[in-house]
C-alpha cells in the first residue's frame, strides 16, 4: 500500500447535500463478502467537534437502516434536525465540545456514499441491481478506510442504533484494537426470522411497482414511489409499539365524524402511515433500501466465527454498554441479552441496561432521559479510562 | 423475585458500616464481580478506596440505570440463573452482599461464585440472632427485625439461614473461612473474640472471606475459633 494514490476529498457541487467526501483511487476499492468489488469507492460523511493532539477522541456514529451521515445538522433534503440531534451536540452526551464525531453514510446508501444509485464508471449509468449486494462488514470495512483517511487509529467509541448497532458489534469483532469502547444499542446479534420476514415484505413491494424496471428505474426518469412507500409503511409499524401507536391515534377518525364506507384514509392512523411513506420517498432511493435491507438480514455475526458470539468478542479490552428498550419488539432485550451474554462469557468489559419506554423500537432516536443518562455515564467512565479531560474540565478552557 | 430491600435502605448514610466491613476484605487492584450490587455503593467504595476493575449484576433496572450512569459496568442478570454465563477464574473476588437469601439456589450460588472467583465475600442476616429466636420461641410468630423487616408473606428471604447453617454449607461445598466477622444491627463489626456459636446469638448480620480449593481440610471446630 506504500505506493498506493492518495484518498481525494471532492469539493463538489453537492458538498451542501451531502456534507464531506472522499473518494478512494481506484487501487483502493471495496471488495465485497460477496466477492463484487466498488471503486472507485466513494464516502460522504460529516464530522462535528474537534480532533485532539494525541487523535483519540474520535467517535463513530453508525446510521439505522435509512439514516444517514447528517446525525447533528440540518438535513439538507428535510430541513429537520439531525436523526441524532437529541445526542450529538456541545454538552450532549456526545458532546461536540469533547469528541470528534464522524457520522458517514454506508455503502449501498444513497446520500453521497457509493450505492446502487451512483454511477457505475463501466456503463454510464447507475449500477441499479449492478451494484454488489453489501453486507454490514461490507459497511464497517468502508468505514475503516474512512478512518484511516481521517489519521485515526483507535475510536475512542463506536455506537449506533438498530443496523448501526449491527455495524458497531462488526467493528468490535473486525477491528477490536481499533474500538476503545462501543455503545450497540436496539440492536441484535443476528436477523431473526421475523426481521427478515419483515425485510422481504418491504422489498416485494418496491419490486411490485411496475415503475421499478427491474432496479433501472433512474434510466427510464421515473422512481417506484409506490412501492417504496408502501415498503416503508409496512416497516413504520415495526418501529413502533402497539400500546404507543393506541395512545397516538386509536381508532381515531381524520377530519371527519363518521366512517365514509369507502377506502380513504378515514382513520388517523392511515393518514398517519401515507403521509411517512411519501416524506420517505422524497429523500430515500429505491434500490437502496433493497441493499440496506438485504445487508441486515445477512447479518449473523456469530456465524462467521464458527457460530459462537462470544468467540467473535475474545480477548478484546473494548468497553461495551448494550442498551435496549423494553417496548422494542423489533430487536428485543432478548437480543440484546444475547449479545452481553457473549461478551460475558468472552470475559469482556460490559454494561446493560434495559430502558423503560413505550415508545418502541424508535426510542433510541427520541428523548429518553434514562437513556442520556445512561449515555453520559458510560461515556464519562470511559473517557476517565482513555485518560480525556473530564466534561467539567473541556469546560473551564 | 425480588432484590431484598432492607440491605439497600442505609444509602443515605456515607459509608454504611456494613459495606466498609465488605471492602476491608478486598485487596487493592483486584477484580471484582459484586452480585447484587443495587445502586452500585459498594462498587464505587471498592473504586475509590482499592482501586478495583469492578462489575456488578443487579436484577432491578432501576438499579442497573443508576450504575451505569456513574459510570460503573453493571448489567442487568439473575444470580440464580445469570452465574453460569460467567467464565472460570474471570474474577478476584465475586461479592454476595445480603442477597444470598434472596436466591433460589443458595448452594448452587455460591458453587458458581467460587468458580468464577478464587475468592468469595458473602453478607447474609443471621437467622441465629438471639431477637430472631426470641420472637418465634417467646411470641410464636416468624420475626421481624431491623435486617429482617418483612412480613412472613411478603420477604424476598425464601432461604434464610443462620450463621453456624452457612458455616456447615462452606465445609461441604470444601471451600476455606479466611475471615468471618459478625455485626450488629447498624452493620458494625462485632469486635469480640468469641466462638461461633456466640456470633450466632449476637450477630444480626455476617460477612464472610471464603476461598475455593481450601489447603486443608477445616474441621468446624477450627473455624469456630477464627
Amino acid at each position: 500500500m506504500a505506493n498506493a494514490l492518495p484518498a481525494i476529498e471532492t469539493l463538489s457541487s453537492s458538498d451542501a447535500l451531502n456534507g464531506r467526501i472522499v473518494e478512494f483511487p481506484v487501487d483502493r476499492p471495496l471488495i465485497t463478502d460477496g466477492g463484487g468489488c466498488v471503486t472507485p469507492l466513494t464516502i460522504a460523511y460529516q464530522t462535528y467537534g474537534e480532533l485532539n493532539a494525541e487523535r483519540s477522541n474520535a467517535i463513530l456514529l453508525c446510521h439505522a437502516l435509512t439514516g444517514d451521515q447528517h446525525a447533528a445538522n440540518v438535513h439538507p433534503l428535510t430541513g429537520k434536525p439531525g436523526w441524532w440531534d437529541v445526542m450529538v451536540g456541545p454538552g450532549k452526551p456526545f458532546d461536540t465540545e469533547r469528541f470528534f464525531i464522524v457520522c458517514s453514510n454506508v455503502v449501498g446508501g444513497c446520500l453521497g456514499t457509493s450505492g446502487p444509485s451512483s454511477l457505475n464508471p463501466a456503463t454510464g449509468q447507475a449500477y441499479g441491481l449492478g451494484f454488489p449486494v453489501v453486507t454490514i462488514r461490507d459497511m464497517v470495512r468502508a468505514q475503516a478506510m474512512l478512518i484511516d483517511h481521517l489519521g485515526v487509529d483507535q475510536l475512542f467509541c463506536v455506537a449506533g442504533g438498530s443496523m448501526g448497532g449491527m455495524q458497531v458489534l462488526q467493528w468490535a469483532a473486525s477491528y477490536p484494537e481499533r474500538v476503545f469502547s462501543a455503545m450497540p444499542i436496539a440492536t441484535a446479534p443476528k436477523h431473526s426470522s421475523q426481521n427478515i420476514a419483515f425485510h422481504e415484505v418491504g422489498r416485494q413491494a418496491v419490486m411490485a411497482d411496475p415503475d421499478w424496471r427491474g432496479g433501472r428505474y433512474l434510466e427510464f426518469g421515473v422512481r417506484p414511489e409506490k412501492g417504496l412507500a408502501v415498503a416503508r409503511m409496512a416497516a413504520h409499524i415495526t418501529y413502533l409499539s402497539e400500546p404507543a401507536l393506541q395512545r397516538k391515534f386509536g381508532r381515531k377518525l381524520q377530519d371527519r365524524a363518521a366512517p365514509t364506507f369507502s377506502f380513504d384514509a378515514d382513520f388517523q392512523i392511515e393518514n398517519y402511515l401515507r403521509y411517512q411513506g411519501m416524506a420517505f420517498v422524497d429523500r430515500f432511493d429505491a434500490n437502496s433500501y433493497l441493499y440496506v435491507t438485504r445487508a441486515c438480514d445477512y447479518f449473523d455475526l456469530a456465524a462467521d466465527y464458527g457460530g459462537s458470539l462470544a468467540q467473535a468478542f475474545k480477548g478484546a479490552k473494548t468497553r461495551y454498554c448494550v442498551v435496549s428498550f423494553n417496548s422494542d419488539w423489533l430487536y428485543p432485550t432478548s437480543a440484546s441479552r444475547a449479545i452481553v451474554h457473549a461478551l460475558n462469557a468472552s470475559g469482556a468489559s460490559v454494561s446493560f441496561v434495559e430502558i423503560d419506554s413505550d415508545k418502541g423500537h424508535d426510542a433510541f432516536l427520541v428523548y429518553e432521559p434514562d437513556f442520556i443518562a445512561t449515555t453520559r455515564g458510560f461515556l464519562e467512565a470511559a473517557a476517565t479510562a482513555r485518560g480525556l479531560p473530564r466534561a467539567s474540565e473541556t469546560r473551564a478552557k | 423475585m425480588n432484590a431484598p430491600s432492607f440491605p439497600r435502605s442505609g444509602q443515605s448514610r456515607p459509608v454504611r458500616l456494613d459495606l466498609a466491613a465488605v471492602a476491608a476484605m478486598v485487596a487493592p487492584g483486584s477484580r471484582v464481580l459484586d452480585v447484587g450490587c443495587g445502586d452500585g455503593a459498594l462498587l464505587q467504595l471498592l473504586a475509590e478506596t482499592k482501586s478495583v476493575d469492578g462489575r456488578g449484576v443487579e436484577l432491578s433496572q432501576r438499579g442497573v440505570n443508576d450504575c451505569v450512569a456513574k459510570g460503573l459496568s453493571v448489567i442487568q442478570g439473575d444470580a440464580d440463573t445469570d452465574l453460569a454465563d460467567y467464565p472460570t477464574d474471570g474474577f478476584d473476588y465475586v461479592i454476595l452482599s445480603q442477597t444470598l437469601q434472596a436466591t433460589h439456589h443458595p448452594r448452587q450460588v455460591l458453587v458458581d461464585m467460587l468458580r468464577i472467583g478464587r475468592r468469595a465475600i458473602v453478607s447474609f442476616p443471621n437467622f441465629g440472632h438471639w431477637k430472631v429466636r426470641l420472637s418465634l420461641l417467646a411470641k410464636g410468630r416468624m420475626p421481624q427485625t431491623t435486617t429482617l423487616a418483612h412480613a412472613w408473606y411478603e420477604t424476598p428471604n425464601i432461604h434464610l439461614c443462620t450463621i453456624r447453617d452457612f458455616v456447615d454449607l462452606v465445609e461441604e461445598l470444601g471451600a476455606h473461612i479466611e475471615r468471618g466477622v459478625a455485626l450488629d444491627h447498624s452493620g458494625a463489626p462485632i469486635r469480640v473474640n468469641a466462638p461461633w456459636r456466640v456470633w450466632n446469638l449476637l450477630g444480626a448480620q455476617a460477612i464472610f472471606l471464603l476461598e475455593r480449593d481450601a489447603p486443608k481440610k477445616i474441621s468446624t471446630s477450627t473455624a469456630k475459633n477464627t
